[in-house]
């Protein structure tokens, strides 16, 4: 059992041995994993040190008091989110110790391949192919909205291996190398104006059978919990009383007292309360989580925080009059990680539209708190009992 | 951080007050008990406050008490909102409480009368308008003369029709000043109001040259009720939480058991993403009251965390129980289903200790979003 004083003595070793100002902040990061402190509750030798998830912020903030650097997670948000968590749970030893280092210390960046033209919702409906050779799987066919694929040497990557039985049986999780040849990248543009997300083309890409993820035929399996992350990573994320998109009005509220108007002033404690109760709710998602029982909740959070960011960032634009009516820059940019704080009103604006299509769509979750939460009957299928090949489309 | 988890105890809590309250609250009885000379069961109250030990949780045990917090009271209120049980908590256990919880607890009065609230033995209220928020001017419509006693009315005090111990604000030639009177006193009068919420009733409590004992004065008298209005609507913020938790389960059942177009209602989507936002806002409650209780017991952070809390759960309360009406068709409109309980509780509550829009202008200074 691991106790905080071991674990502030732990950090006080590592911060003795590399000083952070003396240390580049790649060699500390590799440092700091090999330690054990980069994620406390991953097993020993993987970065953590099986330690409960709820002593992560006591080496968090003895590091940030000693300003040492960490990894930028808006950067690495689904590698950090979603890969590891999944790699975790069903990868191979071999795929533990390949994968999981260079992903927390930022040096390999990952990517998300589920989503297709014709399997957004539906992801269950996807048709990548996946045919084994020998020791390979040759995969065929085309992704996309996929975030980040343009710096990313690694995706979760979600196949089809058996057309012949429904939906949901006869898919293949895979981890795929982003350099490997017949990937090809093209940016999509998005009405923010850069293009954080892309096409990926999959034309008989080579992919070891070591880097399946779990058993042939259980991908739908595997990519539930890369779901389930996914969702708890989005509303779970810690941020502070007054902080996110609603931080950012308030700040505005504060400094220009020329902006303000009754109408907007009841609007805005609305959506202040809406954020300290979000905020109030993710800590109890993480508290859950590192009590062992993640609850049902994270598809509530979800969302919840994209109508939070929509109203938010709308409020921003009506609030600023005539500067609401401006925007900082149209350029197509292809930009490292998604940052709201760090651009002007109308981007986030903008970018706040994509949170409830993101990660599952608002409706689609609704679904799942109906009738995985609540339990209410689903609706009437058609899909369920026919095979992937024969179903409309 | 606060935690925001419940504990084993708060759990264990739960199940003995929800087991209780299942077998004595039972929705059918409560309607027909309040059209009834006896719209409070006392009886039920007597074993919540004194055999479960729910009325002196938050009380030290060198004054009576159990000596546990406000998070312990929260989750009372959370299962007496989801009953709608018809007994003086609020007024008693955590209003007439809190108040003298609030004084110099030193006092022989005091002390005696905490001890007896404590253990149920005794059924208290405080002498303000249901309505008042926290920060209100210090009430003046009662005064204090010369000799101490006091005259004056104060309207729409919750359970008052049952209360014999009063505790009254009221103003005297040395200005504001807390008192405690006995109910059955010369010159006390309550009279029933005709209440919006069935289950928890108000009155007007009027007082001509009652006899009374100060317990705290000038701005000792001032704080100690605006703490007592603070924890209580801290605290109300659970029993919202329970009224909502309750609207959604009930209408998720019947939903599911209600066939129309040949199928169960609860299979079209309309409604379930209806049932899905309930759901959303039930885990935004719960997180936003449970730290509110956890606010009251660690005393860190409790002017914002109850304005907060006030300003979040009580539209959540009302919408829910009017959903839970809606969704319930015909049903829903009917006297004998109990959704209409649950709206009076939850439309009361939302006026009760200060409306979401006056929590919400009392919360603008306090985080630096002025006007
Ligand atoms: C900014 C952004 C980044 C993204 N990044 C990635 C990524 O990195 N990797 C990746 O794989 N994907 C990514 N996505 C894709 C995302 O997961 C999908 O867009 C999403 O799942 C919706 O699929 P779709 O776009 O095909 O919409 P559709 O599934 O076609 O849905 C269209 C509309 O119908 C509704 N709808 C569909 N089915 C139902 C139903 N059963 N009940 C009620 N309504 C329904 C939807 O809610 C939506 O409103 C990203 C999307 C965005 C916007």
């Amino acid at each position: 059992m691991t106790t905080p004083q071991e674990l502030k003595q732990r950090v006080a070793d590592l911060l003795a041995a590399y000083p952070p100002e003396s240390t580049p902040r790649q060699d500390f990061l590799d440092a700091r994993f090999d330690a054990g402190l980069a994620w406390i509750h991953f097993p020993e030798g993987l970065g953590g040190l099986n330690a409960p998830r709820s002593l992560q912020s006591v080496v968090d903030k003895e590091l940030t008091a000693a300003g040492a650097p960490d990894n930028d997670k808006r950067r690495i948000g689904i590698g950090l989110g979603m890969a590891a968590p999944t790699i975790l749970a069903f990868g191979t030893p071999e795929q533990h110790q390949r994968f999981l280092r260079p992903l927390w210390t930022e040096r390999e960046v990952w990517c998300q391949l589920f989503s297709e033209p014709g399997a957004g919702s539906d992801l269950a409906a996807l048709g990548t192919r996946a045919v084994r050779d020998g020791d390979d799987w040759v995969v065929t066919g085309q992704k996309v909205w996929t975030s980040g694929a343009h710096k990313s040497q690694w995706a979760i990557l979600v196949t089809r291996t058996d057309p012949d039985v429904p939906k949901h049986r006869g898919m293949t999780y895979f981890v795929c190398d982003m350099t490997a040849p017949g990937v090809e990248v093209r940016p999509l543009r998005q009405i923010t104006g850069e293009a954080e997300f892309n096409e990926v083309f999959l034309s008989e890409v080579r992919i070891p059978d070591a880097h399946r993820l779990g058993a042939v035929g259980e991908g739908w399996k595997v990519a539930q919990t890369t779901l389930m992350n996914e969702r708890v990573a989005i509303g779970g994320a810690e941020f502070p009383r007054d902080g996110g998109m609603v931080g950012v009005v308030t700040e505005t509220w504060r400094e220009r007292p020329e902006l303000r108007t009754s109408e907007l002033h009841d609007r805005l404690l609305k959506l202040w309360v809406e954020g300290e109760s979000l905020r109030l709710v993710s800590s109890r998602l993480r508290q859950q989580l590192a009590a062992g029982a993640p609850g049902p909740e994270g598809s509530a959070v979800k969302v919840a925080f994209s109508e939070l960011n929509q109203a938010a960032s709308g409020l921003e634009i009506e609030l600023l009059g005539d500067e609401g009516l401006r925007y900082d820059d149209w350029t197509m940019r292809r930009p490292d990680g998604v940052n709201f704080l760090g651009r002007e009103a109308g981007y986030r604006y903008l970018r706040a539209k994509g949170n409830s299509i993101e990660g599952g769509t608002s409706e689609v979750l609704r679904n799942i708190i109906a009738e995985r939460v609540l339990g209410l009957p689903s609706e009437p299928r058609i899909d369920k009992d026919v095979a992937w090949k024969d179903l409309p489309r | 951080m606060s935690d925001l988890l419940y504990s084993e105890v708060e759990e264990d809590l739960r199940a003995s007050v929800r087991d209780l309250l299942k077998d004595r609250a039972e929705p059918a009885a409560l309607i027909a008990r309040t059209e009834t000379a006896e719209p409070y069961d006392l009886k039920l109250w007597r074993t919540l406050a004194a055999d479960l030990g729910a009325a002196g949780l938050a009380v030290p045990e060198s004054l009576g008490g159990h000596g546990a917090s406000a998070r312990e009271v929260a989750v009372v209120m959370e299962e007496l909102g989801r009953s709608v049980a018809p007994v003086p908590y609020l007024g008693s256990a955590v209003l007439a409480t809190s108040a003298l919880l609030a004084t110099d607890t030193s006092q022989a009065e005091v002390v005696e009368k905490l001890g007896k609230l404590a253990a149920g033995a005794l059924v208290g209220a405080l002498a303000v308008p249901l309505s008042t928020a926290p920060g209100a001017e210090f009430p003046s419509t009662v005064t204090a003369a010369a000799d101490g006693t006091l005259s004056g009315q104060v309207r729409s005090v919750v359970d008052a029709s049952v209360a014999e111990l009063i505790v009254v604000p009221a103003v005297g030639p040395d200005g504001p000043g807390l008192y405690t009177v006995d109910a059955a006193s010369a010159g006390v009068t309550v009279t029933e109001a005709i209440s919006l919420d069935l289950t928890r009733r108000i009155a007007d409590v009027t007082l001509e040259n009652v006899a009374a004992k100060q317990i705290a004065g000038s701005s000792a008298a001032v704080s100690a009720l605006d703490t007592a209005l603070l924890t209580a609507a801290g605290l109300l913020a659970s029993e919202q939480l329970g009224i909502a938790e309750w609207a959604l389960t009930e209408t998720v059942r019947y939903l599911k058991e209600r066939y129309q177009f040949g199928r169960q209602v609860g299979s079209f989507q309309s409604l379930k993403h209806r049932l899905a936002n309930l759901y959303t806002d039930l885990v935004n409650a719960r997180a936003t009251a449970r730290y509110a209780a956890d606010c009251l017991a660690s005393g860190d952070d409790i002017a914002i965390a109850v304005a907060v809390a006030q300003a979040r759960n009580s539209p959540i309360a009302v919408h829910a129980a009017e959903e839970a009406i809606q969704l319930h068709g015909g049903i829903g409109m009917t006297w004998e289903h109990p959704a209409h309980l649950y709206l009076k509780r939850a439309k009361s509550d939302e006026i009760a200790l200060g409306t979401p829009g006056r929590h919400r202008a009392a919360l603008a200074p306090l985080i630096d979003l002025p006007a």
